[in-house]
This record gives C-alpha cells, structure tokens and sequence, in this order.
C-alpha cells in the first residue's frame, strides 16, 4: 500500500462575507422547498388549519356556555388567546415529524455532504414553520371574528399579540426541532412529540382561569410559561395592565430567550450526530 | 507501483472508527485510481456504511486518515464536499416535490448559478430517463424511477467522485439492470466510483477492483478475477446418468481445465474447477461431450457466491447473509474449497 503523503491542496476558504450570503441564500431555499412540501399535501393542511377551528368551535359553542370568566365581550374573547397559542404549539408538532423523517430517509445526510451552508437544514425549517404558523394564526383570527371574537386593545395591541404567539410558536419549534432530531424514529415521534405540550397548553390559562383549579395544580398552572405567554397575550387583545409594563410580558420574553438558548444547540447538536 | 497520489482520488489509510465498545473500522487501508471503480463488499455490518460515512466528511474518523481529490476529510471537509456525491442506501429525494423542483433544489444548495441550474436538472432528467415524468410529484414514480431521481440527484453538480451505498438494495432484477447501465455511463464519463454492495455478481459487474470487508476490515482485495481465483473460480458441474460413460466424460472435459475433474462415484457427479473463464467453458464443454456422444443431465455453472469468497477467505461464511442467492449455499457445498 502506497504510503499517504501531506494531502497536495491546501486549503480554501471562501471569505466570510460569501459563506453568509450562502447561509442566507441556502436558508431561504429550504424555507421555499418545506413550504411547497406542506402546500402539496392537503392533509399537512387540513390537518394543521382544520384542527384549530373544531377547537375554536367546540369551545365557543359545546364548553363555553359552562366557563364563566370576566372578560369584555364575553368568553370568545377569552379563549382566542389561548387557543392561537395552542394552535403555534402544536403546529410545531409537524417539525418534529419533517425532522425525523429527514434524518431517517439520508436526506439529512445527503444534505451534510454537500457545500450548502450547515445552518440552513434547521433556519430553513424554522423560517418555513413559522410562516405557516402565521398564515394559520390569521386564518384562526378570521374564524375567532366570524364567532364574535373581537380585539378591545387596538391594531397596536392586535399585532403585538400575534408576534408574541409567534415568538411562542417559534420557541416551541426549537424544541420540536430537537425532539424530532434527537428521536429520529418516526413513529415514536407520531408518539411522544405532542404528549409534553398537552399539560402545557391545557393546565394553563388557555380555556379556564387558573382560580378555578385545585390549589396544588395552581401552583403549576400560574407559574408556567404559557400560562404566562397567554396571560401577556392576552392583556394585549383585550387590555389590561398597560401592556409594556405588563410583568407577563417580561417574563413571558425571559421564558422563550431561555427556551431558545437551550433548545436552538440542542438541536444544532443534534443535527450534526444525524445518522 | 508508478503510481503517485496525483493519480488516486480516494485514499484511505489506517480508519478506525468505534462506536462505543463497538469497533466499527479496524484499520481501513485502500487506495482509488482517479476515474476507475471500487466495489466495497461485504455483509451487513461489515462497516462499509460507516467507512462512506467517513469518506463522505458524515463521520469523524478515531483515527487514520482520508484524502479525496488531494484534500484531507476531517480538515478540508468543505472542499471535500464540493468534489462529492452521495447517493445512500434509501431514496433522499422529497416524494412531494416533483422530479425537476428535487434536481433543482439540489443545484441551487450546491451553489450552482441559477442559470445553469434549470439545463442541468432538465438533462439530468432525459439522461435518466425521467424526462416524461419530470412534473409529476416523486411518490407517483416506480422504485426504479425513484432511485433514478435519487442518483441523478447526487450527480447534479457534477461530482468527479461519487459514492454508491448499496445502490441496488431493493430493486427488482430489472431495476437492477437499469442501475448496472447507469452507473457504467458514469464511469465512462470519468467518474471515480466506490460503490457498497452484497453481491459479489454487482462487484464483479462494474467495479474494477474490489475490497472484501469483514468485522471492520479488508480481508482481501484485488481485480474481481483475482477474487475469484482465491475462491476456486466458477464450478462447472454435471451428472452422467450412465455410469459406464463416466470415463469418457472425464476424458472430453479434461482439457478445459488446468487441474483434472473430480468424479464422485455414488452421485455420478462431475465437477471442473474452470477459472473466470466460465460460459467459454460451459459451450466448449456442451461441444465436446457432444462430439463424444455422452448424455449428461443437470449441467450448470456454479459462479462463486459472497459466501464462497468469505469461506474461501476466512474460513467461515458471512454471519449476516444477503437477502437472495446464498439461501441454497449456506451449507457448505461440496467442491468449495475451505
């Protein structure tokens, strides 16, 4: 066997102004390809917009007439809040599955042996994940106006609530990205990837008050993040505390900062060890 | 050797690679002449996917090192990627994109100018014999249609070295064909190839040198003639249903093969060791035991097998056998040698 010398090429590298605008470029042709993906299916759609509405609807008409709260305009002013933000928590569910899917299939590693920028597997998946929850959450709003939703705080307070469920949504991706990544098996993650924000997003502020609940769940329910997220979102549709200074606000923005820096290298991390 | 390493594009070198307390790669060593094929064979766990994962930047060696096209794996894995194409044992192309939106999604994430981008996956797509369903969704194609798309998708910005994990894992004998065509258009283009496979039929076919790969090391290695010289090369083998003819027979074939035939007396089963020179032997053998007038029954060549390499090689047979051929030659047959 001939002996290995000094490899003959040295190293080229391209200059960081080139790998950013690659980085950028691949990203966005991620997001353009999970988004024609998830246009092409209409079950993906029916599944993520459908969903939401029957919730807006069992709520407003089947459970509703029995949860009593205090809120201007009754209690669909009450519970749209809350359930946008189930519905950017769970829309999240499919991260997981694309993920796991694209580690299982080699798409993952097919993308890892090319030059594409090493970031945009995940950026475009987020980007992708965010935009379609966003066109959920406006399609959920039209249905919340067409059942007697109303914003009371102003266009100002409106967007502010949604870019705050996006935030949300976005945050819980992060997770879902890594729960997919790290599980991989597909069917495993149809299991487990939904089971940990069912007592998120129900043991919550989303449907009922928090007061209505035994003490000791309380505890739970007041001092989890959606909770706050709702509670922030929330005073912002409909008023309430003046809403910069809304304390759920800041530690609603403290929560999903934490969330991020935690989950966002977990699944990096993940990602690299695909495979 | 008058070989220097400008000529190979693959170089491998002392590659371990363990998996916690399992020792995946024992110290790999092979080279790849630029523009020629290496068939990479061996059963299921051999470590052949995790030595593409290495050579393919997927995977950080333990230790030993691999050039491609002169640039080092672990260090220069960016320029590394730029020379590659990948094509894994399942299809990573997305089943809801169409033909066309998958070769050029590919192009655009290798960074090739739009410009190009379209010509290339609309040739690609004719090449492969695509080009009808080009704007169907990919779920709608055959599997053969599928692994096409798949392997046209790794080829798209035109790697000068590809690799092939088990490319024919799955298809049907006709699929298989088509596969066998196609990569042998590549390799006429110049493309260095290494392919994974079981079968030492789809090694022999198209690679020029293969790698036996056992527990994570190369137990032999040489042109698929001289593998199959270590292994007695093909068997050709017959009965003669009179007994009293069996001398003859004997007589006619002796001159096929350098060594003599064996008889075995109770079956009246003959058996000539014949080389790599199978179906020569096999018409001059029908031609000869003609010409003397002896009747023979169940005339056949027996090629060697995976397993009869890794008898031949290794003493025992392969612990994970492949799916198909080796059902009937599991038990150690008579005339293999050992």
């Amino acid at each position: 066997m001939t002996a290995i010398a000094e490899p003959l090429n040295t190293r080229i590298r391209p200059s960081a102004v080139q790998m950013a605008r690659w980085a950028i470029s691949d990203s966005l042709v991620m997001t353009r390809r999970n988004l024609l993906v998830w246009l092409r299916v209409p079950a993906y759609i029916v599944f993520t917009v459908v969903q939401p509405v029957i919730f807006v609807l069992l709520f407003r008409y089947v459970f509703g007439g029995a949860i009593h709260t205090a809120s201007a305009g009754g209690y669909v002013n009450y519970l749209m809040p809350g359930i946008i933000a189930q519905t950017a928590a769970f829309a999240t569910f499919a991260t997981a599955i694309a993920l796991a899917q694209e580690a299982t299939k080699g798409v993952i590693d097919r993308f890892r042996a090319m030059p594409m920028a090493r970031s945009a597997v995940l950026a475009g998946r987020l980007i992708a994940d965010s935009i379609r929850m966003l066109i959920v959450i406006l399609v959920i709003i039209g249905v919340g106006y067409a059942v007697g939703f109303r914003f009371q705080n102003g266009v100002a307070g409106a967007i502010g609530m949604v870019l705050l469920a996006e935030a949300f949504g976005i945050a819980v991706c992060s997770v879902s990205a890594f729960v997919g990544l790290a599980i991989k098996d597909e069917e495993s993650v149809q299991a487990f990837g939904l089971i940990w924000i069912f007592p998120l997003t129900f043991v919550s502020s989303a449907f009922v008050q928090v007061s209505t609940m035994p003490s000791w769940l309380q505890v739970f329910a007041n001092n989890q993040p959606v909770t706050l997220v709702i509670n922030a979102m929330r005073s912002m549709a409909l008023g309430g505390p003046a809403f910069p200074l809304n304390p759920a606000l800041w530690e609603s923005v403290v929560w999903l900062a934490g969330a991020l820096i935690v989950f966002v290298p977990l699944a990096v991390r993940s990602y690299r060890r695909v495979g | 050797m008058t070989l220097t390493n400008a000529d190979f594009a693959i170089e491998v070198a002392a590659l371990h690679k363990s998996f916690g307390k399992v020792h995946a790669l024992r110290g790999i060593d092979f080279a790849v002449p630029r523009g020629s094929v290496l068939g990479m064979l061996g059963p299921n766990g051999a470590g052949k996917t995790t030595a593409v994962r290495v050579l393919t930047t997927l995977l950080r060696p333990d230790s030993g090192r691999v050039i491609i096209e002169g640039y080092d794996v672990v260090r220069d894995a960016a320029a590394v990627r730029r020379r590659i194409g990948l094509a894994g044992q399942s299809t990573a192309i997305q089943l809801e994109l169409t033909g066309r939106e998958n070769l050029e999604i590919m192009g655009r994430l290798n960074h090739m100018p739009r410009s190009s981008v379209r010509g290339r996956a609309a040739e690609l797509l004719e090449r492969f014999d695509i080009a009808d369903a080009a704007d169907r969704p990919a779920k709608t194609y055959s599997g053969g249609m599928q692994r096409r798309l798949d392997l046209a998708a790794s080829l798209v910005a035109e790697p000068s070295v590809l690799f092939l994990d088990e490319p024919t894992t799955g298809l049907d004998p006709y699929g298989r064909l088509g596969m066998w065509d196609i990569i042998r258009e590549l390799v006429g283009r110049g493309t260095t190839l290494l392919l994974t496979t079981q079968y030492l039929d789809e090694a022999d076919e198209l690679a020029s040198t293969i790698v036996v790969v056992d527990h994570g090391r190369v137990i032999a290695s040489g042109t698929p003639n001289q593998l199959k010289d270590q292994v007695g090369g093909d068997l050709l083998e017959f009965t003669v249903p009179d007994r009293s003819r069996i001398d003859d027979a004997v007589t006619a074939v002796a001159g096929l093969s350098d060594s003599a035939p064996t008889v075995e007396a109770a079956t009246r089963r003959l058996k000539v060791a014949v080389g790599s020179r199978g179906s020569t032997a096999l018409v001059e053998a029908v031609r000869r035991l003609d010409a003397a007038g002896v009747v023979t029954e169940d005339l056949a060549l027996h090629r060697p097998s995976l397993d009869d390499v890794f008898l031949a090689v290794t003493g025992h047979a392969t612990e994970a056998a492949p799916e198909t051929g080796s059902k009937a030659r599991k038990n150690p047959a008579a005339g293999v040698p050992s």
